[in-house]
């Protein structure tokens, strides 16, 4: 049985973090994120939600590029999170602009937007 | 038409007789061809660069008569270069080049037409009158058309200009490419000159009318034309009349051996036949010409009275070697052509439109010059031609200068005693020398020419039927042009406007009397009253053309036969001669004894026992004189009015006959109901095809992108949270799909 990455960094004694619970984690994080944005009517929250849904994404993409030993997960995120930061500029201006128009952060107040 | 059998199957005994004469049916067609001088094309090219030049005045806004007198200038031009040309003429045709046109070679053939043209006597004798008309008739729509000065008269002349140009091309064309072209710009030019009042709908009618039936006849023209290079390989004159396997079947006419010429060859004069009936008016085809008559009246008196029209007798005087191979196409000329003249002179009878019955006499007229085709005297036809393009004119023109000066009336009851109007003496005398000619009195240039076509039908065997038709039309002839005289110009003085009349002449005092309204007619000025006086002289001048001209040595009588017998159309009938022979040694038994065969003596003087051209004479001048006297007892003696005259209760005795003829006998309602109703409903039927059919497959491509939205349009509800729920549940289905996958063992 091939020694794993993790086995050779940390002790045996110490409780073994295995693949699965990163996975886990950024799973979590992503159906948070994904429930908060279905759930919530602020857009802001909204927002914050799908940054959450990101960042589950890249623990993901982090995990997997350390268990196969390459850098391109780790170099994706960091392209990841540079866009996720254009896109929150991005974002937060536009709910500024949004709130001007209706004087709230309420999704549902641009119900009239429909085919 | 019931004659036709009987006379075609006499055709191939009539040139089965010809005796050696007949040789001479083409003897004289030449076979060299010299080479002409090049100023010859200014004929064809000043009238097109008049006609450019009137454009170039419109463009740039001209109010003057200055396109007028363009015209005159060019068209006068080109008449002094062709009188140059005829006195140039050396007897030898040739042709003249321009420049090469279309030549396309297949193989061993080659067909080629080129921009040249094909000079001989009959080319002359065409252009004199025709370039000689246009100059005269240009001068008087100087003044006819003076009421339209400015864009209008530009376009008047520029259509002018470009007519002249086409009958040169028509005439002078060296091969029957260049006749098409002529022949359609002909077309088009009596298109645009009759639609010249195109805010008239009447008048677009008519040019439509004009239009689509000439194209019927167009079509046989185009089909002949096709076959003449089919089966000869050339369309050049000079080539094709020269052509070892015309002269061969020319030779195998003359003994009646139909047989040995093919059906093909045989079809090509009677395609030619109906290319001519549609532009000379013949009938079926005749019905354009009187509602072409909507147009102003020079183009009336030029293109549908004395040239265009004429252009059908061209065709076939040009091409009649090729009429002579076929068993069916003279017979059948001479017969539609005799029902045309009697058909139109019943017509004209009862018209009151005094430019119609000119029109209907036009069309009658013409009629005559087809019988003297097809009873075999080109020269009757020709000579025709002639008298008729300048008596006919007169004419017209007279009736134009009335109709200018009485305010568009032409009505015969609304118009008496011009003659005592003042300023209209010359107009009277025109219209008197132009009525005499076309009547027939005794030794009017109309009375010669008639009289050789008449003569001709009793000579020529198995057509005198068509003589006693041509005859009793020739009765019918003086009655209704002494009817318009006797009406118009004589009997009491009194006259109503036309609805052209708008009072602007204010003054109501010292005119003439007779007029009502304060109406003043307007008197012809000085370029109408020339070109009347011109054409007054030439009219009776013509009649010298029979004692002139002959010429021994090709034995010929008068100018017009030795014009016509060294050209194309050169067909010397033998019988003639022979009736002649025969009237004068009446007890000799080899009197009508040809080569070929024995003439009957009693098909040759089948009149009063004298020869039929010498007893023609008196014979039409008898039924002339008789028609005039009738007119004249019937409508100018001991009327008073304008409006009564003693045919009128006459006329109600004939029951229904002269409102039939007056309504042209139906004609028009007929064709309307037999074509044009017909055609209008395929074409209603055609509409709503498209309109259903072609329309709903292309608006159903429209409407199907429309109705897929409106099914997933409402997917887009406007619910941010809605989208994400669809993106969610997709992504759901995505993974779902890759775990069953991953579970089966799809992927590894």
């Amino acid at each position: 049985m091939e020694i794993t990455l993790a086995q050779m960094a940390f002790p045996e004694a110490l409780p073994a973090i295995t693949m699965a619970h990163y996975l886990f984690v950024s799973a979590a994080m992503f159906v948070m994120g994904l429930i908060g944005f279905l759930t919530r009517k602020n857009m802001i929250v909204m927002f914050l939600c799908t940054e959450l849904m990101f960042q589950g994404a890249g623990l993901a993409l982090i995990a997997f590029g350390r268990h196969h030993l390459a850098a391109d997960g780790q170099t994706f995120v960091i392209f990841v999170l540079c866009v996720a930061a254009a896109e929150a500029a991005m974002a937060l201006a536009l709910v500024v602009l949004l709130f001007r128009h209706k004087e709230t952060l309420s999704a549902q107040a641009w119900k009239e937007l429909h085919g | 038409m019931i004659n036709t059998t009987l006379l075609t199957n006499q055709i191939s005994t009539i040139l089965a007789m010809a005796p050696d004469t007949t040789a001479s049916v083409l003897s004289q067609t030449p076979t060299e061809i010299g080479t002409g001088p090049k100023w010859i094309l200014l004929i064809i090219g000043l009238p097109m660069l008049t006609s450019l030049l009137c454009g170039l005045y419109a463009i740039i806004g001209n109010k003057t008569k200055l396109p007028a007198w363009t015209t005159v200038a060019g068209a006068g031009i080109a008449f002094l270069a062709t009188v140059a040309m005829y006195l140039s003429f050396d007897g030898t045709p040739y042709t003249v080049h321009a420049f090469d046109w279309i030549q396309v070679y297949f193989g061993d053939k080659a067909m080629i037409a080129n921009f040249s043209f094909y000079i001989d006597t009959l080319t002359i004798y065409w252009m004199l009158f025709v370039t000689g008309l246009a100059t005269l008739i240009a001068l008087y729509a100087s003044e006819y058309m003076s009421h339209d000065v400015g864009t209008s008269y530009c376009r008047f002349f520029g259509a002018f200009g470009l007519f002249v140009f086409s009958m040169a091309c028509l005439v002078m064309g060296d091969n029957l490419l260049m006749l098409y072209l002529g022949w359609e710009g002909v077309g088009l030019c009596s298109y645009l000159l009759i639609g010249y009042f195109y805010k008239k709908p009447e008048a677009v009618a008519a040019a439509k009318k004009a239009f689509i039936v000439n194209r019927i006849g167009d079509l046989g023209l185009a089909l002949g034309i096709y076959l003449t290079f089919v089966h000869f390989g050339t369309l050049e004159y000079a080539v094709l009349f020269n052509d070892p396997t015309l002269l061969g079947y020319i030779e195998a006419a003359k003994t009646g051996n139909f047989e040995a010429i093919p059906a093909i060859a045989q079809w090509i004069p009677i395609l030619f036949m109906i290319g001519a009936f549609g532009k000379s008016a013949q009938f079926p085809l005749y019905v354009w010409l009187p509602d072409a008559m909507e147009g102003p009246t020079p183009v009336s008196a030029l293109i549908h009275a004395a040239t265009m029209v004429t252009a059908g007798v061209y065709l076939i005087a040009r091409t009649y070697p090729l009429f002579l191979t076929s068993e069916f196409a003279l017979p059948i000329v001479a017969w539609v052509g005799t029902i045309t003249a009697l058909l139109a002179a019943t017509i004209a009878m009862a018209q009151f439109d005094i430019k119609r019955i000119m029109a209907y006499s036009t069309v009658s007229q013409l009629g005559y010059m087809f019988a003297g085709l097809g009873v075999l005297t080109p020269t009757g036809g020709v000579y025709h031609v002639l008298t008729h393009a300048f008596f006919k004119a007169l004419l017209f023109l007279c009736c134009g200068a009335v109709m200018h000066g009485f305010a568009g009336q032409l009505d015969l009851r609304k118009l008496s005693g011009l003659k005592n109007v003042k300023g209209w003496g010359i107009v009277t005398i025109g219209m008197l020398i132009g009525c005499i000619n076309l009547a027939g009195v005794p030794f009017t240039a109309g009375y010669f020419s008639k009289d050789t076509i008449i003569a001709e039908a009793f000579v020529t065997p198995g057509t005198s039927m068509i003589g006693w038709i041509l005859l009793f039309t020739a009765g019918l002839t003086a009655y209704y042009t002494f009817r318009v005289f006797f009406r118009v110009f004589m009997g009491p003085v009194e006259y109503h406007p036309g609805d052209e009349h708008h009072d602007d002449d204010g003054h109501d005092d010292g005119h003439d009397g007779g007029g009502v309204g304060g109406f003043h007619p307007h008197a012809p000025g000085w370029a109408v009253n020339s070109v009347l006086i011109t054409l007054s002289v030439l009219s009776i001048a013509a009649s010298g053309l029979y004692f002139v001209g002959g010429n021994k040595e090709a034995h010929t009588k008068h100018y017009a036969q030795t014009m016509v017998m060294s050209s194309t159309a050169s067909y010397d009938s033998p019988y003639s001669k022979h009736a002649i022979h025969a009237a004068q040694e009446s007890n000799d038994p080899n009197a009508g004894v040809g080569p070929r065969g024995t003439i009957d003596k009693a098909l040759e003087v089948p009149i009063i026992g004298g020869d039929p051209h010498k007893m023609m004479y008196y014979i039409s001048a008898v039924v002339g004189i008789v028609g005039i006297a009738l007119a004249w007892f019937l409508h100018l003696f001991g009327r008073t009015n304008a409006a009564e005259c003693k045919m009128d209760p006459i006329a109600k005795r004939f029951g229904p006959i002269p409102k039939m003829a007056e309504n042209k006998w139906y004609v028009d309602e007929f064709y309307a109901m037999i074509f044009v109703t017909p055609l209008r409903i395929i074409s209603h039927i055609f509409h709503w095809i498209d309109k259903l059919l072609v329309d709903g497959i292309v608006n159903l491509f429209g409407y199907l992108p429309r109705i897929f939205a409106w099914i997933i349009r409402p997917s887009q509800s406007g619910i941010l949270q809605g989208y994400a729920v669809s993106m969610a549940g997709g992504l759901t289905i995505l993974l779902l799909v890759v775990f069953v996958i991953v579970m089966q063992g799809g992927v590894s």
